[in-house]
């Protein structure tokens, strides 16, 4: 189950595969146990807090040595091992029959098995455990939360999802931008002409982006996180990085919420820990920053105590440690102040497209 | 003026003007007192001879007496000792008679009780009373009676002899008075109903104005050994019985009078008291002085050689008897019964027994249901004010894993040659801190073995609830791994469950 030097360049198809025999795999180990007259039990790395630590080679978080033993013989284990067993086989069906399922179908899903669960957030953690267990992502197993983020720009891709394998699609084709949900996470690649990708927090921006032509003017993919990016669009934003070699800028409010929304799709979050190739290590942050606030003069609001003590927590941070965020920490600790990415309307509605994109594009590749 | 009169009332007259304070104090209470009274002179009688006590009680509907009232008649009949002809008529006609003046455990303590009752239903109906008895001799006696209030005595209007051929024994009593029974009932059919889960050797019948009838059955022939007569302790006499003691002797010494009259005081005893009272031991005790009986009770309580009373003269009912009386009447699913050592305060020696009882079908409610008996007698009046209740609010429960809410009964029965009562009503015990130790370790001690018990019961259920949780699961971990490793058969995991099943056992058994 290990995949330390998997290829990063899988193709959706053949990562598919992988998935599906580490599935099976979990079940025979399981399977022999048993036929050996033993209770069936697992090790998997612990994902408490003590066992968390940022590498930075890797610039993420990852998980260390300590490992948890679950075994069926603990009558306190024995519940969440079934449901875990289940999950798997759940997440090997879906897999097998090219299904997708929300984390709300999987909670409701398993009423049916009678291997119930109290709430969505109990499934949520097993979902999590067999992440951990198998070392891919929920999206892996075709399970995937509800969908909010969006993508806009001339990418063309081919669909691999059933009753629509070969089919492609511009990303270009509606104006809204397109959903990035399983299709479109299982797709493959064919060709674009963009050179870059700005992330962009939120929806009125990205719909202002699209009708100032942003993606043509400044040859760009634009990808919508709202709010605190999802996983797939983590992983999307990394393969649009990794195998398109296009460089990734992203835009956030100028307060230390929007600056972590910029970070966790960089180095990701202490809850993936046990996951890889959710991050954009080489992804820059480019804005707003604190020192904007000042130079252009943008209408602010002083921060609040919630953001101080946040901005606190980000200085000791790690994945914190370079001076841009250092820099940038102080000033807001200085200033007080933050400001929304709207602010710039101050100066006209397209200002932010015309002026202030191309400075910060500049300043920060 | 005004002139001031003195006169002399009878005792009959006495209780006449103040049968509040013997417990008729409403129409309902006086219907509850007379039938309590007489229930328990029958209790007597039977044990006295050592027979398991038959009990009949009848109350029959007369006539409407007032909004509040009505005429009843109630007819008691036992199977106990009887009563010498000679003395049936004091027996119910006057007060202050009766064969309870020696020092043992007995229910009824003055002669009060029959007599009140009988004087009760004579002022408000003014009827006469019917008393029939035989001691089993071949004849049998009925007396028509009533009473002379101002001069306490009997006037028997009517007397017959019948010949006895069953060789009957028992006594027959009946009388009308005035009550509320509707009022009464609850009250009555609960003391009823204790009194036979304290007398489980007792057959209590009773049928009521409506005809309906409540059957206690007894649930065993066994009966408590009797209470054998004492002399009175010296730590617990008064100057008066002194010198009533001082004017029957025969004795012509202070010692002899001092070995033959009191509890457990022998030559050498009577010799030491008698040097510490610095009273001669020679000395007749007729030829003492007035101060120097004062001071002869005076010393007795301070003298602190006096043997402990022993206590023979007390019954107590037994963990045998108190545990078939529970189980009787109140139905549990588990019961703890102990028993405690004599112990005795302000020279009277006392017996505690105490007993918790566990769900069945003891009520659920907001506290515990406590069940209080004085030598055999129910109290149902006045918890509030007695010391088991104040004992058990003052136990931390917690530390034997019990809360007021659970189905729970206490049991506490205080037998004494003399129950410390706090009033003349007799309702509940004062809060002796003698009394008071016995009756808290007595419920501690059952409290634990009912803590074993839960905790044992819950070890059980815990095992059951465990075997389930790994027959519900395993056999699911074994289909869904067989279908993830595409496996036609799922693997055996019988002997798994099986070994689940084996670590149970082995708990348990330890």
């Amino acid at each position: 189950m290990k995949r330390s030097n998997r290829d990063n360049r899988f193709s959706a198809s053949e990562r598919k595969k992988e998935v599906l025999d580490t599935l099976s795999g979990f079940g025979e180990n399981l399977y022999q146990q048993m036929a050996k007259g033993n209770f069936p039990s697992i090790k998997m790395p612990s994902r408490s807090i003590e066992n968390i630590y940022y590498n930075p080679e890797v610039r993420q978080y990852i998980l260390g040595d300590r490992t948890v033993k679950r075994t069926a013989q603990n009558v306190r284990h024995i519940k969440p091992f079934t449901q875990l067993v289940w999950t798997a086989y759940f997440a090997h069906e879906l897999s097998t029959n090219r299904k997708t399922s929300t984390l709300r179908d999987v909670y409701y899903s398993a009423q049916a098995y009678e291997v119930s669960f109290q709430d969505q957030s109990e499934s949520d953690n097993v979902i999590t455990d067999l992440e951990t267990v198998a070392g891919f992502a929920r999206e892996d197993f075709n399970i995937f939360p509800e969908e909010r983020s969006a993508i806009f720009g001339d990418l063309t891709i081919e669909y691999t999802v059933p009753g629509y394998e070969g089919k492609q699609l511009n990303l270009t084709s509606h104006p809204d931008g397109v959903m990035i949900g399983p299709a479109l996470t299982y797709s493959e690649f064919v060709k674009t002409t963009a050179d870059k990708v700005i992330a962009i927090e939120k929806g009125g921006l990205f719909t202002r982006f699209i009708e100032e032509n942003v993606h043509s003017k400044y040859n760009a993919l634009l990808v919508m996180t709202a709010g605190q990016a999802p996983r797939a669009t983590r992983h999307f934003i990394r393969r649009l990085n990794k195998e398109l070699n296009l460089p990734v800028y992203v835009f956030t409010d100028g307060d230390p919420w929007g600056m972590h929304i910029a970070m966790v799709i960089i180095s990701g979050s202490a809850n993936a820990a046990h996951l890889r190739e959710l991050t954009t290590p080489d992804a820059k942050w480019s804005g707003v920053w604190a020192s904007d606030i000042a130079d252009y003069k943008l209408p602010s609001d002083p921060l609040t105590e919630l953001d101080i003590k946040r901005l606190h927590e980000l200085q000791r941070d790690p994945r914190y440690k370079s001076d841009l965020w250092q820099r940038e920490i102080k000033t807001f600790m200085k200033n007080k102040r933050k400001a929304e990415q709207e602010a710039f309307s101050r100066y006209g509605l397209t200002y932010i497209v015309d002026e202030y994109l191309p400075a910060k594009l500049k300043e920060t590749s | 003026m005004a002139t001031q009169t003195f006169e002399e009332i009878s005792p009959a007259d006495f209780f006449y003007r103040n049968r509040d304070i013997a417990g008729f104090t409403s129409p309902s209470r006086a219907i509850f007192a007379s039938i309590r009274e007489l229930v328990e002179n029958s209790l007597d009688a039977a044990e006295y001879v050592m027979i398991p006590p038959d009990v009949y009680i009848r109350l029959s509907y007369v006539a409407e007496a007032s909004p509040t009232a009505a005429i009843y008649k109630l007819r008691v009949m036992d199977n106990g000792s009887g009563i010498p002809p000679q003395h049936i008529p004091a027996s119910f006609g006057q007060i202050l008679f009766g064969s309870k003046y020696k020092l043992k455990q007995t229910r009824g303590t003055f002669g009060l009780g029959g007599t009140m009752s009988v004087l009760y239903g004579q002022i408000t109906t003014h009827q006469p009373a019917y008393i029939a008895s035989s001691t089993g001799i071949s004849k049998m006696y009925m007396y028509k009676i009533m009473i002379d209030i101002q001069k306490n005595r009997p006037i028997i209007l009517d007397r017959k002899v019948l010949l006895n051929k069953e060789k009957w024994r028992g006594t027959i009593i009946e009388f009308s008075l005035e009550g509320d029974y509707f009022r009464a009932m609850s009250k009555i059919l609960e003391y009823l109903k204790q009194t036979a889960l304290v007398n489980p050797y007792a057959n209590i019948t009773f049928v009521d104005p409506k005809g309906r009838l409540y059957k206690f059955t007894r649930a065993t022939t066994k009966m408590p050994p009797a209470p054998k007569e004492t002399l009175p302790h010296p730590y617990g006499v008064d100057v008066e019985t002194l010198q009533r003691l001082i004017h029957i002797t025969h004795t012509s010494t202070m010692q002899e009078f001092m070995k033959t009259h009191f509890h457990r005081v022998g030559e050498l005893t009577a010799n030491k008291f008698l040097t510490f009272a610095e009273i001669p031991a020679a000395k007749s005790p007729k030829k003492l002085k007035r101060e120097e009986i004062v001071r002869l009770m005076q010393m007795m309580k301070r003298f602190t050689d006096f043997l402990p009373p022993d206590a023979s003269c007390l019954s107590p009912l037994g963990e045998e008897l108190l545990r078939a009386g529970i189980l009787k009447e109140l139905k549990p699913e588990f019961t703890a019964v102990c028993e405690r050592k004599p112990s005795t305060y302000a020279g009277h020696p006392f017996i505690v027994e105490a007993a918790i009882a566990y769900g069945g079908s003891i009520p659920q409610k907001s506290n515990f249901v406590l069940y209080r008996f004085a030598n055999r007698i129910p109290l149902l009046y006045d918890e509030a004010s007695d010391v088991s209740f104040r004992v058990i609010q003052a136990m931390n429960w917690r530390r034997y894993k019990i809360s007021q809410d659970m189905p729970i009964a206490i049991l506490v029965h205080i037998c004494s040659t003399k129950v410390p009562y706090k009033t003349v009503g007799k309702e509940f015990i004062a809060d002796r801190p003698e009394v008071k130790k016995e009756v808290l370790n007595g419920i501690r001690e059952v409290a634990r073995d009912l803590q074993h018990f839960l905790s044992r019961r819950e070890n059980v259920e815990r095992e059951r609830k465990r075997l389930n949780v790994f027959s519900k699961y395993l056999p699911k971990i074994a289909q869904f791994s067989t279908e993830l490793a595409g496996r036609e058969k799922p693997p055996d995991i019988e002997k798994l469950l099986g070994s689940v099943k084996k670590i149970e056992e082995e708990q348990q058994g330890q």
